[in-house]
């Protein structure tokens, strides 16, 4: 469930509204459940609403820890000459 | 698009697939359930299962809130529009679910029922504000994700004086349903749904954070791996489950800290608290009455709870009879046992929440994965 | 004889029941802004059917009901709208359309400045498609029981010799080419809508192809199916064809064109690009062998610049359209059901 996708934020307006732009298309949303939201952070979306920041250090970190799982691969492709 | 490409690319799913087929114990199979109906769909939507060895399998679970709500509450809901006048605002979601005698949204709003579909409850309030002689109720569903922009709009009611603003809460609790179906007989006594870890949810963990999980990865003995939405995102999240299952833990860890963390969104979890208290029990489709697994309004703020606003009738809400959502939300059964699939019951003709929410185990097995399933026979029979 | 001096102003006032009427208010109409705008020899007869002479060839026919919120979207309006609609589905049956028609139903209170840039938009897209309107009528409703405006427009046109596009014609091996992004209609006009509005620099595809299928004929004369996916998008169309020809199809997701604002826009909303609309683009079924012939000409033409092979058909009882995912996978593509709603899990 819970349809959310990570957009940045473009604009602070006042009464808790921001304007997010996700590629081109640019939206207006509350910020009304986050503190300290600034200008180019990025935020995840739902109904609307910014429901949390989202980490640059913490995505970097799992997309490692994903290609970590590459290691072995070549590893095995060099076992089995790339028939792996 | 940010955040979002990199966690789709190809190249890294094939090394996670080989990596997964090489931990995965060929003499075991792992039954992973997904509470989450965002994992069913990216599952189907781009085939991760064809990425995984043949003994990892995914068993769907209920967390599809559309696929929760009993009849009764959308019949309420029907209702409110029909009888009582109002302007009934909803999600998009919930249009085409079909109530008592098949009637949803959709049909009500047909034979006359001004019934409006909005993207969020800003859009709610400002339909209240445009339409000061008219009450208009907000029809809240959702999970925790949800919960807190329906808190916001009841304050922002409030602070506003918009009278003619009310909320039809059917907000729900996600670890109290996990938690009841890991204590439910079939889990418990009879072994009939073996689930040997969950992927956690994704953006409801944004909210509440990790620890609620903590409970009952330790009660219950089960490994828990909170995990984004994105197909990377779950291949990942399942090999970490493979990894716990064969070195036999059971913890709560987290894939999705991009977002996630251990405490969640603080403010968010205070004006929820602030707005709603636990009912001591709620129904949920398929899974009947579960104990302390719903909101409602707080006495505070009973002037914008449609519930006391509006009296409903008592009803005989009804299921068709034959449907087997009640069991496929509990994992306990596959679409594909169902005797409706694909035969009476399409995304076309929905005769359960399952079939209409593309979120529910039906409706995605229908479309995205029936090809690979033995209701291919069934669905060329009815062609 | 100066007829401008005549001409009843339409800068401001609203439709109201006497310009359906059929007395003098309905006759200034007519002539000061459908006829002055939409004006050809054959309109300018001034009666109430238009004389054509019977062209040689097969005839093809085709009439389309045009309804639209909003009425004016980006990169259209449903003046335009209604010319390229009609258009392409005269085109795709390979034909050269020759003449349109339209019918249009007016709401009581529709302001007539609004109604002029419609019929204006409606000349324009006429003229550039080098198609006249040779014969109209207009109806006014009461206020409430209409949108606005409705225009109904029908096309004629002939087929070359020697050309024999249908549906039935798919066969398993055959390539299916798309001739550009999809999704752009369904978007420009979903920013625009109330509830959901959103910024975009996206523009509705709205285009006549009749140009671009003429090449193509030219070139494959073969051609087995053109088809211009609209409402239920490209994955509706393809399941059409999938039924008629009682075939499947594979596709390749990271084939079919799309634009990043599109898939942002979708993303957002929980939709589907597959299933959104378009109206300037087509879908090609053709053997193999012409297939990358075809698609040289398709990307040399303005309508086709981003043209692709997006897969092939297959044999399958079942008729499921299924599709290689971006990510390594493999989906169905199915139909749509019911109508494809904005959703938030």
């Amino acid at each position: 469930m819970c349809l959310a996708i990570p957009a940045k934020v473009t604009a602070l307006e006042a009464g808790d509204m921001a304007v997010v732009a996700l590629e081109g298309v640019k939206k207006r949303i509350s910020v009304a459940l986050l503190d300290d939201v600034s200008v180019g952070d990025y935020v995840l979306i739902h109904v609307g609403y910014a429901l949390h920041k989202v980490s640059a250090e913490e995505a970097a970190r799992t997309l490692a820890l994903m290609a970590e799982a590459g290691i072995l691969k070549e590893e095995l492709e060099e076992i089995t000459g790339g028939a792996a | 698009m940010k955040y979002v490409d990199e966690f789709r690319a190809r190249d890294l799913a094939e090394k996670l697939a080989v990596q997964i087929a090489a931990e995965a114990k060929p003499d075991r199979t792992y039954h992973l359930m997904e509470f989450c109906g965002g994992h069913t769909h990216a599952i189907f939507r781009y085939g991760v299962q064809d990425l995984m060895p043949e003994n990892v399998k995914f068993v769907h679970g209920p967390g599809c809130p559309v696929c929760v709500l009993p009849v009764r509450r959308l019949d309420d809901a029907v209702e409110l529009a029909e009888k009582h006048g109002v302007i009934l605002c909803s999600y998009g979601d919930m249009m085409r679910v079909p109530g008592t005698k098949q009637r949803s949204l959709i049909k009500a709003k047909a034979d006359g029922a001004d019934i409006r579909m909005i993207y969020s409850t800003q859009d709610a309030l400002k339909i209240a504000r445009e339409n000061p002689d008219r009450q208009v109720v907000f029809f809240a569903i959702g999970f925790e994700t949800t919960t807190p922009p329906t808190a916001v709009a009841i304050k922002q009611a409030e602070a506003e004086g918009l009278e003619n603003f009310s909320v039809f809460c059917n907000h729900v609790l996600t670890p109290s349903a996990i938690g009841h179906i890991l204590d439910s007989p079939e889990v418990r006594d009879l072994g009939t749904v073996k689930i040997d870890g969950f992927l956690g949810p994704s953006h409801v963990s944004s909210v509440i954070g990790s620890e609620p999980y903590e409970f009952f990865a330790e009660e219950f003995a089960k490994p828990v791996v909170i995990a984004g939405f994105e197909p990377l995102d779950v291949m990942q999240s399942v090999l970490m489950l493979i990894r716990q299952v064969n070195e036999g833990r059971a913890e709560v860890e987290n894939e999705y800290t991009r977002v996630v963390t251990r405490e969640g969104n603080l403010k968010a979890q205070a004006l929820v608290s602030e707005v709603f208290e636990l009912r001591q029990s709620f129904e949920w489709r398929g899974l009947g009455e579960v104990p302390y697994s719903a909101l409602r309004i707080r006495d505070a703020y009973a002037a914008f709870d449609a519930e006391k606003r509006f009296t409903v009738t008592e009803k005989q809400s009804r299921e068709v009879k034959s449907c087997e959502c009640p069991a496929i939300l509990r994992g306990v059964k596959k679409p594909t046992d169902c005797k409706l699939f694909g035969t009476v019951c399409t995304p076309d003709n929905p005769m359960g929440s399952c079939m209409v929410s593309s979120e529910g185990a039906c409706a995605a097995y229908w479309t995205y994965g029936r090809f690979r399933e033995p209701a291919k026979q069934k669905a060329e029979a009815i062609a | 004889m100066n007829m401008v001096d005549k001409n009843v102003s339409y800068r401001s006032g609203n439709v109201d029941m006497t310009h359906g009427g059929g007395g003098r208010a309905m006759a200034d109409l007519i002539r000061d802004l459908f006829h002055r705008h939409l004006r050809n020899p054959i309109l300018d007869q001034g009666n109430d059917a238009a004389l054509i002479e019977v062209p040689e060839g097969r005839l093809v026919m085709s009439t389309d009901g045009h309804v639209i919120s909003p009425l004016f979207f980006p990169g259209g309006d449903i003046g335009s709208l209604a010319v390229h609609g009609t258009l392409n589905d005269v085109a795709m049956t390979g034909a050269r359309p020759l003449y349109l028609t339209a019918g249009f139903i007016l709401e009581e209170g529709f302001p007539l400045a609004d109604l002029e840039r419609i019929v204006m938009s409606m000349a324009q897209a006429a003229n550039d498609a080098g198609v006249p309107v040779i014969t109209g009528d207009t109806k006014v409703v009461e206020k409430g029981k209409g949108d606005g405006v409705f225009i109904t427009t029908t096309g004629l046109g002939v087929v070359p010799d020697g050309v024999r596009v249908s549906a039935d014609r798919a066969k398993p091996g055959q390539a299916i080419l798309l001739s550009g992004t999809i999704g752009d209609h369904g978007v420009a006009i979903l920013s625009k809508r109330e509830n959901l509005e959103f910024e975009t620099e996206i523009l509705s595809d709205s285009a006549a192809l009749h140009g671009l299928v003429a090449e193509m004929v030219a070139a494959v004369p073969d051609i087995a199916v053109l088809r211009d996916p609209t409402r239920g998008g490209l994955a509706a169309t393809l399941n059409e064809i999938a039924r008629a020809a009682n075939v499947g199809m594979m596709l390749d997701e990271a084939a079919i064109p799309l634009k990043p604002d599109v898939s942002a826009a979708c993303e957002l909303l929980g939709l589907d690009p597959l299933y959104v609309a378009n109206e300037g683009k087509l879908v090609c079924l053709c053997e193999e062998a012409d297939a990358d012939k075809l698609l040289a000409v398709m990307k040399a033409h303005p309508h086709g610049g981003n043209a692709a092979i997006i897969g092939h058909v297959t044999d399958d009882a079942a008729n499921l359209i299924q599709m290689k995912t971006g990510f390594g996978g493999t989906r169905v593509v199915d139909w749509l059901a019911g109508e494809q709603l904005p959703r938030i899990c």
